[in-house]
Order: structure tokens, then C-alpha cells, then sequence
């Protein structure tokens, strides 16, 4: 009873620990439990250049911040001859590339691969404190103006940006704000006005820059936008149009007013990007997360192995199903197979070949091989020589087979190779033997029960869902160790016994004569 | 919801399939239930070997004191076949056997001489060099568990009791006797027909017919699973079959137990004319067609046998007890 107990500990806690470790790869790691989907990876280059004059030069990006909602996967700098240095600029990381000496044209790249990752972790992001500004008047008057009537037409922080903007954007402009705008002509950036006037307004708002996250996007400029603090989080608004930008798709370069390039020793500088989105699947993407994080589940797992290596894994974490579809057809269902776990070889060799091939291949194998063997019991001759004799002819019929369906066109059957042929040579000598003993029927029975098995073991195992889910949850192999030692303990009826006995209970519920 | 499962027993019922709350209820030990609760837990694996080997069980009978059809040679090695002829050269009647044969694969049973070809129990006849390609094979592995290597035993061939001669076409009858911690708890006698080539195999056509433990006298007879009342060749009613000797029939089964140890065992015998019964071999791992044979569920005898409070009692004790118990028809004896 002891011993019973501590089992079903062990199977309660195997299928636990499997089903668990796969829900924390999917659920914390993000691998996709089923279905081959796949996530957007934007790829974004910043392509800086300017005209050296011939001495030192050198030149400084503001470089995106981790933030949330998005996850920068990979970054890399290309750019001949330079020294690459990255600094903290007042919170703001700088990617600062220098040269001795310099001339002519300059090309430096800057390229980021980023994925959005809605949910993620927040960034805190609570907005500084700030001194409404004091403008040089007549604005200050004009300003005050406009945000009076502005206040008269908004509820809310996010409100009174909407209006605030779209008084700029009307078509005919009130007299304050044209008189505003002079400030524009006397070389203010309209985006800095505006958050000026939103400080006065004593509502937190700041200028970012960053892209508009399209496919096939060349020569793309930053956009200013200005985000304003509605008291909970910010609200992106698009300066030109008064719209709330949308967030979404905006991928955030920089917060605040400080420059996006500088550029020290040389002329004409500017800075371009380009966009390119890329379909990744989804399981590469949390396997180069996880292993950038260094998560020990992934650390310790197949995939730190070489890819040859992870190859036959794919198939060798198949096998396990077939094992459990035999114990099943065994323990629950009761049917016979000639050779315990022989069907799971041969459901493996049916991922080669297809299903139809697979089957005719070793369909024909094994009753050419028969033949033989009849012809060779005939002999006198020691079982060990004979069973190595019906190794060798089934490698001739295997051989024969190839070169024969080749010559017809028939592709398929090269993949007769695939069989393993010790196994076929056991398969065959067992299958005679019972034939002479049993006779045929019993060798149908046998043969078709193993067959049926090893259909049943490939139509699972060449499933994509089931393929994908043992290599990318080998956990999973846990649960399905539980599940065996479970099926172990299986006491009950076999299905095949239901109707075996079925005349006994018949019996017993008729009185003896 | 009654009707329901009514439904679908009457639907089952179409196709003769039962439920397993039916079996359940008639007692009958399932083949996962016999693997892991039985064989198992009262056959330790260390003693397995002594059956597997039916010369090791012969011998050990024989020390024992137990009845068996008497060793007349054995064959062990390949090299042993050019004495073969000398030995076979007396007999007239013998037969062959793998040592760690299984289901009664590779017997060769030698009923007779026709000038220099040996004739079968099926009537058909061998030469001098098939009978050695056959025990060639038998050395080679060919009917062993998992091809091991094996050893040809000759022995005397048993003159079976013309009583049953009306209840079996050609092959001798045997008896399985299940005896469980010593107690024999259900018994059958397989007879062979036509359909199962002279062989008595259940699954391959032979008739089981169950026996009363008590008695010794026929219950229930099947083949195929399906009942039967006369023998499909010779006609004979089942129902007058009483099997003699069977107060030591019992006792020779029960007496295994201590032989080997093991604790759920099927004892296989035969009866001989001039010696009565005789063990002809032991199996550890018998097969559940016994429970078809009686028409009857075996676990609830076992249970019995597993609430006893005292299990190790003198054979004779033992039989008597089996006798009370599993009688069925010990109100008319």
C-alpha cells in the first residue's frame, strides 16, 4: 500500500512538473503551444551621414530606449574606421562614433531589430516637474489668450491638447494664434510652442520623436509628436494635425527636446531611416529571448545543442508517443504485435517514406522475405546462420527494390532504406514461424495488429501539432513518463476482453445444467 | 438514465461485446489485473527460471517425488545431434521437446516406426534427418523466449488413458489445474480435435472443458470461446466426462507450490494408463481462457484463498479446503 502510495506521488508529480514547465515556457517564455504562428519583427536602420572637412570628426545618435510594449531584440553599428562608444546622455542613450582623421562623404548605420510585445512590463514613466514658462511679450498676452478660451472648451488634459492643436490647425486662425505663429517665423519649433503653451496650461507634456512603423519605409525622417500627461499615462498627439497619434505603430526614438544627431567636424549631416518588417515564427523568438536571459530551462535544454543534433532530437522525442500508443493498444486495448515496441520502429521508418509507400514497401518486403524463408526452413541449417541469412536477402530485396523502382520512375520507393532491416529480418523470422505453427491466420492477425499499430503510431507522430509539441516542450516527456507508469497500474479490463468473455457472462447468468 | 445504459447493453449485446461491470460482477480476472496483482506480486522473478526450464522442473519434481513422464536423454549441444541416432534407435515411442519452450511449440511427439521413417502422433511420417534438423532448431532457439540457446529433451511418451479416448481426436488431454498459494482453485481439461491438429491449444480449436473442483466432473465446455455440449469429432457428450484419480490430481498440483514457490501457477498433467496422473510441465504465467472453460469468473476464488488467515496448511488440508470451497456440484456426488 506504501509502495502504491509513493507510485502515485511520483506519476502525480511527473505529469504535474511536464504539464507545468511547458505552461512556463508558453506563458512566461512565450513559446507558442500550437500552430506555426509568427510575430512582426521590425528591423529599423538609421543611416547617418555627413561631409567630413579632413580632420577629427565625429558624430552622436540618440539610440532607442528599452521601454514597454516593445522588446529591442538586437543591435548592431556598422561603420568603417570608427571607434564606436555608447554613453548615458542625462538618461538618454548616445551611440558616439569617432575618427582621427576624416574626408568626404560619411556613411555610418545604426540598425535595431525590435518586436512589439503589447503587455509587457511598464517603464515608469512619471512625468518631471516643471516651471510654466514666461514668454516675451506680446505672446505672453497672446498665449494667455488662447489658453482661456482653450480651458472654456476642454474637460481634461488630453481635451484641451486636442483643441489646443486644432486651434492651430484651423483654417482661419484666430488673431492670438496668428499671432503665436510669428514665434514659429522667428524660428521656433511649432512643437516646443506647443508644449510651452501646455505648460502654462500646467499640464505635463513632452516632445518625442520617433518612427512610424511601416513595411518597405526608405529615407523615413523622425516625426516630432508631443505627449501629454493626461494623469494616468501619456497620449500621443500628432502637432501637425491635432490627431492622437497612434501608438500603436509609433516606435518611440527619443523623449524629450535634445538633438537627435550631432555631429562635430563635418557638414550637410542628416540622418535617415529605413524600415523593414520581417514574419518570424514565434518559437525562435522566445528561444533568442530566453536565451539572451539566459533562462536556465533553455540554458540546460536541447537547444543549446548543435543544430545537427537538434535535428535527430526532433525524431528521437517522437518516439515516446509511438511507445505510448503501443502501451495503449496493449493494456487497453489488447490487441497483439509481433515484437513489443516493433511498430514503433516502423511508424519511424513511415516518416521517411509516407504513409502508402511505407506501407507497400514493407508489405512487400516482408511477404517476399517470407518466401525466402520458406525456402531456406527447408535447409538444414543453424537458426543464428539462418536468421543472418534472411538479414542479407532482405538488404538484396531492399537494394533490388531501389534500383528497380528507379529505373521505373518510382521515386518513392528509394526511401525502402529507411526500414531497419535487422528489425525486418526478426519481423520475417518471427513471421514464419508463427506461420508454421499457427498457420496463416494467426500471421495476419499478428502482422495486420503491428501494422495497425504502426498507422496508428505515425498518424500521430507525423502530426505537426504533436512534432511541435514534443521538441518545443520536452518537458511534455515528463507527463507522458507519468502517463506510462500510470497506464503500469492499470488493472481493469482490455477491450478486446469484453468480447472475449462475452459468452462467459452469458454463462454465468444461466444456471448450470 | 436507466433506460439509457439499457440501451446500450442491448446494443452491446448485438455485437456480443459485455461490459466491464458485467465481467466485473461475474468475477473475472483480467489480463492486466492477472499481469500485475497476481503474477507479479506472488511469482518472484528469481523463480521463474525453474519453470521456463522444463527440464529444471523435471528434475526437481523428480527429487521432490512427483510423478512426471520419465527423461530418457537430453541434447545440449549442436555437436550432441551424431549421437542422436543412437539414442533414438531403441525407442519406439518418444517425445521431443524444447526445454524453454512455450505454448507447446516445437513438441514432436513419435508415436511409432515405420521402417526407417518415424510416424507422428497426426499420423504423418519423418525421416531420421527432419527429426534432426528439428532438434537442430530446438538448440538453435527457435521456440525459446527470445531466441536464447536451448536444450532437446527426450522423454518417454505417455500412454494416455483410453477412458478419454472417445473426447479426444488423436493428441493426448491434458489437464490445467490453477493452483493459487497452493490451494488448487480452478481446473480444466483441454482435448484436442480436428480443427486444432491433434494440438490441445485452446486458440487453436482444441475444447476446454471446465472441471468441477470438488468432483473432478465436467461443468461447461467451449471451443472457440463459443459452448459446446459434444465433442465437434467424435460426438461424446461432455456432460458424462469425469476425470478419475482426481483426489490426486489435486494433491500432485498442490504439491508444486512447495516445489517451486510460485505462488499463482499453472500445473499442466496427464493421465497414463499403467501411471496415472503424471506433471507434464509448469507454467508461471497461465493464460485466462481456464475462466471461459468453466463459464465461471476465477477472482473471487482467489480472493478467497488471499482473506485466509493462515496460508501455509498441510497439502492435504489444502485440497480439502479447495474442495469445500469451489465445489460447484457437491450436492450430487
Amino acid at each position: 500500500m506504501k509502495g502504491r502510495f509513493q507510485l502515485g506521488v511520483m506519476i502525480t508529480l511527473l505529469i504535474l512538473a511536464g504539464l507545468g514547465l511547458t505552461l512556463y515556457k508558453h506563458l512566461v517564455l512565450g513559446f507558442p503551444l500550437v500552430g506555426r504562428d509568427s510575430s512582426t519583427v521590425w528591423s529599423i536602420e538609421a543611416w547617418v551621414s555627413f561631409k567630413a572637412q579632413g580632420g577629427t570628426a565625429q558624430a552622436s545618435l540618440t539610440l532607442p530606449d528599452q521601454q514597454s510594449d516593445v522588446w529591442i531584440m538586437d543591435e548592431s553599428f556598422a561603420s568603417p574606421g570608427y571607434g564606436i562608444n555608447q554613453i548615458n546622455d542625462g538618461g538618454q542613450r548616445r551611440a558616439v562614433w569617432s575618427i582621427r582623421k576624416a574626408n568626404g562623404r560619411q556613411d555610418l548605420f545604426y540598425k535595431v531589430k525590435l518586436r512589439q510585445e503589447p503587455g509587457g512590463p511598464t517603464v515608469n514613466d512619471q512625468p518631471e516637474p516643471f516651471i510654466a514658462p514666461v514668454l516675451p511679450e506680446p505672446y505672453q498676452t497672446a498665449a494667455q489668450g488662447l489658453l482661456k478660451s482653450v480651458t472654456e472648451g476642454s474637460a481634461d488634459a488630453s481635451s484641451f491638447a486636442g483643441t489646443l492643436s486644432s486651434h492651430f490647425n484651423a483654417s482661419k486662425p484666430d488673431q492670438n494664434v496668428n499671432m503665436l505663429l510669428g514665434m514659429v517665423d522667428e524660428g521656433v519649433k511649432f512643437p516646443d510652442l506647443l508644449i510651452n503653451l501646455l505648460h502654462m496650461a500646467n499640464i505635463p507634456a513632452r516632445i518625442v520623436r520617433g518612427l512610424q512603423l511601416e513595411d518597405g519605409r526608405r529615407r523615413q525622417p523622425i516625426v516630432d509628436m508631443i505627449e501629454v500627461y493626461d494623469g494616468d499615462k501619456w497620449q500621443l498627439f500628432d502637432p501637425r494635425t491635432g490627431q492622437r497619434g497612434n501608438a500603436e505603430n509609433f516606435f518611440l526614438w527619443q523623449r524629450g527636446g535634445k538633438s537627435l544627431l550631432d555631429v562635430m567636424g563635418g557638414v550637410n549631416s542628416e540622418v535617415n531611416f529605413s524600415i523593414i518588417s520581417q514574419q518570424i515564427p514565434t518559437r525562435e523568438l522566445a528561444l533568442a529571448q530566453a536565451t539572451q536571459e539566459r533562462a536556465p530551462l533553455i540554458d540546460f535544454s536541447i537547444y543549446s545543442l548543435p543544430l545537427e543534433a537538434q535535428n535527430a532530437f526532433k525524431i528521437i522525442l517522437l518516439i515516446p508517443i509511438g511507445v505510448l500508443v503501443v502501451l495503449f493498444m496493449r493494456i487497453i486495448v489488447g490487441l497483439r504485435t509481433s515484437g513489443t515496441f516493433m511498430p514503433v520502429l516502423i511508424a519511424m521508418a513511415f516518416l521517411q517514406t509516407q504513409l502508402l509507400p511505407g506501407l507497400v514497401i514493407f508489405i512487400s518486403l516482408v511477404s517476399i522475405g517470407l518466401w525466402i524463408r520458406s525456402f531456406l526452413s527447408q535447409q538444414n541449417m543453424l537458426l543464428v546462420a539462418r536468421l543472418g541469412a534472411v538479414i542479407i536477402v532482405v538488404i538484396l530485396l531492399m537494394a533490388a527494390m531501389s534500383i528497380l523502382s528507379w529505373k521505373l520512375g518510382i521515386t518513392q520507393a528509394l526511401t525502402v532504406t529507411f526500414f531497419p532491416m535487422i528489425i525486418l529480418a526478426w519481423t520475417i523470422e518471427r513471421m514464419s514461424i508463427l506461420w508454421e505453427e499457427e498457420g496463416p491466420r494467426d500471421v495476419l492477425k499478428e502482422g495486420g495488429g503491428s501494422l495497425l499499430v504502426a498507422t496508428m503510431s505515425y498518424l500521430l507522430m507525423s502530426s505537426p501539432i504533436v512534432e511541435r509539441l514534443t521538441f518545443n516542450f520536452p518537458e511534455l516527456m515528463l507527463t507522458l513518463l507519468g502517463i506510462v507508469l500510470l497506464l503500469g497500474q492499470y488493472t481493469g479490463y482490455r477491450l478486446l476482453e469484453l468480447k472475449r468473455f462475452y459468452p462467459l457472462v452469458r454463462a454465468a447468468s444461466q444456471p448450470h445444467l | 438514465m436507466e433506460w439509457l445504459s439499457s440501451l446500450i447493453n442491448a446494443a452491446l449485446e448485438k455485437i456480443s461485446v459485455t461490459t466491464p461491470a458485467q465481467l466485473r460482477t461475474t468475477g473475472i480476472l483480467s489480463m492486466n489485473c492477472r499481469n500485475l496483482n497476481y503474477i507479479s506480486r506472488y511469482n518472484p522473478r528469481p523463480l521463474l527460471p525453474l519453470v521456463d526450464d522444463k527440464l529444471t522442473t523435471k528434475r526437481m519434481a523428480e527429487k521432490a517425488g512427483i510423478e512426471v513422464p520419465k527423461l530418457i536423454a537430453v541434447i545440449e549441444y549442436q555437436s550432441d545431434i551424431r549421437n542422436l541416432k543412437s539414442i533414438l534407435d531403441p525407442l519406439q515411442q518418444f517425445v521431443i521437446k524444447p526445454a524453454k519452450g512455450s505454448g507447446g511449440k516445437g513438441i514432436l511427439v513419435i508415436t511409432g516406426r515405420e521402417g526407417e521413417h518415424f510416424v507422428k502422433a497426426s499420423g504423418d511420417t519423418l525421416s531420421f534427418n527432419a527429426i534432426s534438423r528439428d532438434v537442430s532448431n530446438i538448440l538453435g532457439g527457435l521456440y525459446s523466449l527470445g531466441g536464447k540457446t536451448d536444450l532437446a529433451v527426450i522423454e518417454s511418451l505417455i500412454q494416455a488413458d483410453p477412458i478419454f479416448n472417445d473426447y479426444s481426436f488423436e493428441g493426448v488431454p491434458d489437464i490445467r489445474v490453477i493452483v493459487f498459494r497452493g490451494f488448487p482453485v480452478m481446473a480444466m481439461m483441454r482435448l484436442a480435435t480436428r480443427a486444432s491438429d491433434g494440438k490441445a491449444n485452446l486458440h487453436q480449436g482444441a475444447v476446454g472443458v471446465g472441471l468441477d473442483i470438488a468432483t473432478g466432473h465436467s461443468l461447461h465446455s467451449v471451443q472457440r470461446g463459443q459452448p459446446v455440449r459434444q465433442h465437434p469429432d467424435t460426438g461424446h457428450d461432455f456432460s458424462a466426462l469425469k476425470v478419475p484419480h482426481w483426489h490426486k490430481i489435486l494433491s500432485l498440483s498442490a504439491a508444486c507450490y512447495e516445489m517451486t514457490n510460485l505462488g499463482y501457477l499453472g500445473v499442466d498433467l496427464v493421465l497414463d494408463k499403467n501411471l496415472g496422473p503424471l506433471i507434464l510441465e509448469l507454467n508461471a504465467r497461465p493464460g485466462l481462457a481456464i475462466q471461459i472453460a468453466n463459464g465461471q469468473g476465477i477472482e473471487p476464488r482467489l480472493k478467497t484463498i488471499e482473506s485466509l488467515s493462515q496460508h501455509d496448511l498441510p497439502i492435504a488440508e489444502r485440497v480439502a479446503f479447495s474442495q469445500e470451497h469451489f465445489g460447484v456440484l457437491t450436492s450430487e456426488t
